[in-house]
């Protein structure tokens, strides 16, 4: 078997030799990065919930097909608040700090820390974290974001992945508001925090204030903060300012808020509204029969 | 047993040092300049150049844009904007010209990075025994292509050691030093050349518009070569060198060559310039 091999060797070919020795093994490591990368996609597909994408991100999938990974948002985020005026506090760094500082820095401030705050919102994911390296996200309880009206993160993307074609800030649906903690909550306990509806950027129309009987005394209300998807931008201003040491109102990526009606299913009145008549013929009338009577 | 040779060494004593370091000191400013004009924006304020090697926009104007990333973009399934597509064209028609890597040598930051490890590596004079294609790194890109496609996903992004420590100097650099570690160790200690010369989908993608390059190393004066091989010693990419010593053309041809002109240097006969191709 051995002089066969051998045999075999000295009449291979030196572009077959390569083949066997070269091409072959880098070929299979190559397939074996590949198989890691898919493998490492599959499980980090999903954002986690404590990072908010920027304002016109397209739907997280498409998003990671278009975002450069340039930072060029994180900059202009910056950018923005450096060159903001009415704020009072003194200017940030011009390059972000690490996430460790944000949060000993928002420790420091407290509850007295201002809403407004004083770190850029947007920041660069970094290699190693469960979010797609050097893509951009906000943690709405640190820094949400400030909902400037000429969007200049959004005009900074070369890429699309911040979609231009959205009109107002107003249109943005970064997440969405959700008040996850209804027995912590002040309001739901019966006092008039109001906080988070009085930060509320669309206040009026994405968060309102739903009155109820307070069935504890009998006697009081309760004002429960109450948000409309319809109208909430997932800024965070309401989960940033809320008085809780953790807050009870919380901004969600979209997918993890909101539910999903069965594609079957089937709103009676809008139905209704839509055909403009009953999709159902009148009620039957049937015949009253009691034991007494006979037919 | 003899007496080692020092590469470059002989150059020195014949051309004296600035002269056979001249494309290396060259080098090194385009590289750190590069850097340092990235760098200016985050740390001065002044912002010459905005993004990160992936993409980004020079002089408040001009777009710039990694081909390898687009390429990815365009295989998970994303039509980029005008902007993108058009800093992409500018990447390639520079680099068609002057040599696709001509990144790796002058632009790329960890080239830096894997130069110390090299000469560690030399110093030591650690023989690793690892075996690794110079193919590799072109089947690693074909897979990034394959794999962007599957996930629909930048994917390579995750990885890409060399956007990663440039993003990393410039905004945080979370757990992209311990990319760069594994490189050098690599590098220094596992297989010379081992991330640039075998691995990097990178370079590998810009070795593909070396191709067409009209830059190019000549063997100008190949009659005056004594056989020293300091040129070899040198280079990174050593296979592309015996052609144009040895073969029917005196031009460095292959796509793999680097341009970075450190075998102009370190040749004592001058048999090396920058010329253009035929």
């Amino acid at each position: 078997m051995d002089s066969a091999h051998n045999k075999s060797g000295q009449e291979q070919s030196p572009s077959r030799r390569r083949f066997l020795t070269e091409t072959i093994p880098a070929a299979a490591g190559a397939l074996v990065l590949a198989v890691g990368l898919v493998e490492h996609q599959h499980s980090a597909k999903a954002l986690p919930p404590y990072a908010i994408r920027p304002p016109g991100a397209l739907p997280e999938e498409k998003f990671l097909a278009a975002c450069l990974r340039c930072g060029q948002c994180v900059r202009a985020c910056a950018e923005n608040l450096r060159q903001d005026k009415s704020r009072t506090t003194a200017p940030p760094a011009a390059s972000a700090p690490q996430l460790g500082e944000f949060i000993s820095q928002l420790a420091e401030l407290g509850e007295n820390a201002p809403l407004e705050t004083t770190v850029p919102t947007l920041r660069l994911a970094e290699f190693g974290g469960d979010i797609a390296a050097g893509t951009p996200y906000f943690i709405p309880r640190i820094s949400p974001c400030r909902m400037c009206e000429d969007m200049p993160c959004v005009k900074a993307c070369p890429s699309g992945a911040l979609n231009k074609k959205m009109a107002s800030i107003n249109e943005a649906k970064m997440g969405l508001a959700v008040l996850v903690d209804q027995e912590n909550c002040l309001n739901c306990l019966g006092l008039r925090c109001d906080v988070c509806y009085r930060n509320c950027p669309v206040i009026d129309k994405a968060l309102t204030l739903e009155m109820q009987v307070n069935q504890r005394t009998g006697v009081h209300a309760r004002f429960i903060p109450t948000v409309h998807s319809k109208h909430c931008t997932g800024c965070g201003k309401c989960e940033r300012s809320c008085v809780l040491e953790n807050a009870a109102i919380k901004v969600l990526p979209l997918s993890q808020a909101r539910g999903t009606l069965g594609s079957h299913y089937r709103v009676g009145w809008e139905e209704k509204e839509k055909a403009g008549h009953s999709l159902i013929p009148e009620a039957l009338q049937l015949p009253t029969r009691r034991p007494e009577e006979k037919p | 047993m003899s007496k080692r040779r020092t590469p470059g060494q002989e150059a020195v004593e014949k051309k004296g040092w600035l002269r056979a370091n001249t494309w290396l000191l060259l080098r090194r400013l385009s590289q750190l300049g590069i850097l340092g004009m990235f760098l200016l924006g985050p740390l001065a304020g002044l912002w010459l150049i905005k993004g990160t090697l992936s993409a980004s926009t020079a002089f408040g104007f001009l777009p710039l844009t990694d081909p390898l990333t687009v390429a990815q973009s365009l295989a998970a399934g994303h039509v980029p904007e005008a902007a993108v597509l058009v800093g992409m064209l500018v990447v390639l028609a520079v680099y068609t010209v002057i040599g696709g890597r001509m990144y790796c040598a002058w632009v790329c930051p960890i080239n830096l990075l894997t130069d110390i490890a090299t000469w560690l590596n030399r110093r030591l004079e650690i023989k690793g025994n690892l075996n690794l294609s110079r193919s590799l790194r072109y089947w690693l890109l074909g897979m990034i292509i394959i794999s962007a496609a599957v996930t629909g996903s930048i994917i390579w992004e995750w990885f890409n050691p060399v956007t990663m420590v440039q993003r990393g100097l410039l905004f945080s650099m979370g757990f992209g030093w311990l990319l760069a570690a594994e490189i050098f160790i690599l590098d220094a200690f596992v297989l010379r050349h081992g991330w640039c010369g075998h691995l990097c989908p990178v370079g590998a993608a810009y070795s593909l518009l070396g191709f067409t390059a009209a830059l190019r190393v000549k063997a100008a004066r190949r009659e005056r070569c004594t056989d020293c091989t300091d040129c070899f010693a040198v280079c990174p990419e050593p296979q592309v060198i015996r052609p144009a010593l040895k073969g029917s053309s005196d031009v460095i041809l292959s796509h793999n060559c680097l341009n970075c002109g450190r075998c102009i240097d370190v040749c004592p006969q001058e048999v090396f310039v920058f010329s253009k191709r035929a």
